[in-house]
């Protein structure tokens, strides 16, 4: 009886103790353990124990010109796709947004590009840009262009890749705000159309401002996770060719797993680290800004 | 349906302009599982051709296919399942006692880029000889499913009134017995939508199963990766391996389209 009136008065604590402690395990200590080994000069093919460097393996990093262009190139494809995606996804949800037969059906086959395993998107997509036999190039020739290297050239590949995440995550925009704009209420357009509104000023002055808030959320949603694109990028190109699509993501895969520098590798996840949350923590104060 | 015919057609067309390209890559994707060799190099490329069921025959056969298929839907199910056995009481809790530093605290994975976990993990648990291990490989998955779970099951949590419990508590009941009798059986919906959406996730999962698992427990995207790598010129296999692996997580999708469509929007929408 008392045991069970323990359990009862401490259940707030109890009840999430569990997953506290695998957050903990599985999170939190990775973390403290990386930055604690970015301060070492640890190295498994170096074959000898880890020994404390200061802040050389950061020297290192900043000093590296692949560090400095990944950077770059994950705001740039971040960017650059999920403004695309913003854009067209918010078309598309106007469009959709009225009852028509076979709108189920259309729901589902938007939902395909985002449960699709990313490893298989990218083999696709690799068939599709082959610059020999692929359909695209197929496409450019029928239309009388030159064709493209696509993935293949260093002056075409973030663009390819970056083509792919608009394919890929479009439909999640559309759905996110068709969602949104199921949910308006019906009173000011009501109201408009008395006023005799027209269809435009229907839109910018009722139907935008109303769902600003969906797309916003929708758009901070897509860029933490655009800014983390690992399957596809290194299933389609592993960074290549050369180092011409190296997003921050592979480039700290690459330290990690392949020259299996621990030291360095570290340094650049501690930055990405810190790259991510400052970004989270500025989407905060930006939502509550905007009251969301 | 009052609109007049040539708004209907108009309507019509730009729909099958926005589905068109959306749904092309799939389709050629399989009509290239079912080409031969000398179809899919083929200049320019091949509409018309004679269907073969060989690349398939060959992707099951030559591959341990059904290993790593055992190994993938092993994995999912455990990560799943674990996620709930943890998720759900923290949810609870989170949803009735308001702790939203908590909540923040396990989403924060969510918004992590898993490879800054993944080196750790990897040193880790290759001192404790957890290397190609379904331990390893469950826990990393349950990284990204226990942050979902508790993001759906809290708000779901917080939907359903709570004079129900208070009501079963004032006759006697336990808050742990309200908890497991009254309002998990009224959850069902939202733990449809985690399940599906944390067994899809770990399905798809590349990065942590390509670090953590070896032959013994390596899973199908992996898999499918390095039969890409090896056997670049196998078009056909590669394309009917990338549509065996895709055709679960769409088939769970076509079952449970309402649920996932819901996971997927739910953070947006809400707020």
């Amino acid at each position: 009886m008392k045991q069970g009136n323990f359990f009862e008065r401490n259940l707030k604590i109890i009840f999430p103790m569990p997953a506290v402690f695998f957050v903990l395990l599985l999170m939190i200590f990775p973390v403290c353990y990386t930055l604690f080994i970015s301060f070492s000069d640890w190295s498994l093919t170096a074959g000898r124990p880890m020994r404390f460097a200061g802040i050389s393996s950061y020297i290192k990093v900043l000093n590296e010109p692949r560090f400095f262009d990944a950077i770059i190139r994950t705001f740039v494809f971040t960017a650059g796709a999920v403004a695309a995606e913003a854009v067209l996804g918010t078309i598309i949800a106007l469009i959709l947004n009225r009852t028509f037969k076979g709108k189920e059906l259309l729901k589902f086959l938007l939902l395909l590009p985002l449960v699709a395993t990313p490893v298989a998107i990218g083999i696709m997509w690799n068939l599709f840009f082959d610059p020999t036999i692929g359909f695209l190039n197929y496409v450019l020739d029928t239309l009388g262009l030159p064709k493209s290297g696509w993935v293949t050239e260093p002056s075409t590949v973030l663009a390819s890749l970056m083509l792919v995440d608009v394919w890929q995550w479009t439909p999640m925009i559309t759905l996110i705000i068709l969602a949104g704009l199921a949910g308006l209420s019906p009173e000011p357009y009501e109201s408009a159309r008395v006023d005799g509104a027209s269809a435009l000023q229907t839109f910018f002055r009722i139907t935008l401002p109303m769902i600003m808030p969906t797309i916003l959320t929708a758009v901070i949603l897509r860029a933490v996770d655009a800014l983390k694109t690992y399957d596809i990028i290194y299933a389609m190109t592993r960074g290549g060719p050369g180092y011409s699509s190296e997003t921050l993501n592979i480039l700290a895969y690459k330290f990690s797993f392949e020259y299996f520098n621990m030291g360095q590798a570290s340094a650049v996840l501690v930055f990405l680290f810190l790259l991510v949350l400052a970004f989270s923590l500025g989407v905060m104060k930006i939502r509550k800004k905007f009251e969301l | 349906m009052k609109n007049p015919l040539r708004y209907r057609l108009a309507f019509a067309f730009i729909v099958v302009i926005i589905v068109v390209p959306m749904m092309f890559p799939f389709f050629w994707m399989f009509m290239s599982s079912i080409k031969t060799q000398v179809d899919i190099i083929h200049w320019p490329p091949k509409f018309i051709f004679e269907p073969t069921l060989q690349n398939y025959s060959r992707v099951f056969n030559e591959q341990n296919f059904l290993l790593y298929l055992k190994n993938s839907s092993i994995v999912g199910a455990c990560a799943v399942f674990f996620s709930l056995l943890i998720g759900l009481p923290a949810a609870y809790s989170i949803a009735r006692f308001m702790q939203k530093r908590l909540l923040m605290l396990i989403l924060v994975a969510r918004l992590m880029p898993g490879i800054s976990f993944l080196m750790p993990w990897y040193i880790v648990f290759s001192r404790l000889r957890l290397m190609d291990s379904y331990i390893a490989l469950i826990l990393s998955h349950m990284l990204i499913s226990l942050p979902v779970v508790v993001w759906v099951m809290s708000s779901y949590f917080e939907s359903i009134p709570i004079e129900l419990e208070t009501a079963a508590m004032v006759d006697g009941a336990s808050r742990m017995r309200a908890f497991l009798v009254i309002v998990l059986p009224l959850s069902v919906p939202g733990i449809v939508t985690a399940t599906t959406l944390c067994f899809i996730f770990s399905w798809n999962n590349f990065m942590f199963s390509q670090v953590l698992s070896m032959e013994k427990t390596r899973t199908l995207p992996i898999a499918v990766y390095n039969f890409m790598s090896y056997a670049e010129v196998d078009w056909g296999g590669v394309m009917a391996a990338a549509v065996a692996i895709i055709a679960p997580a769409i088939i769970l999708t076509m079952i449970f389209q309402k649920y996932v469509i819901r996971g997927l929007t739910m953070g947006a929408v809400k707020g």
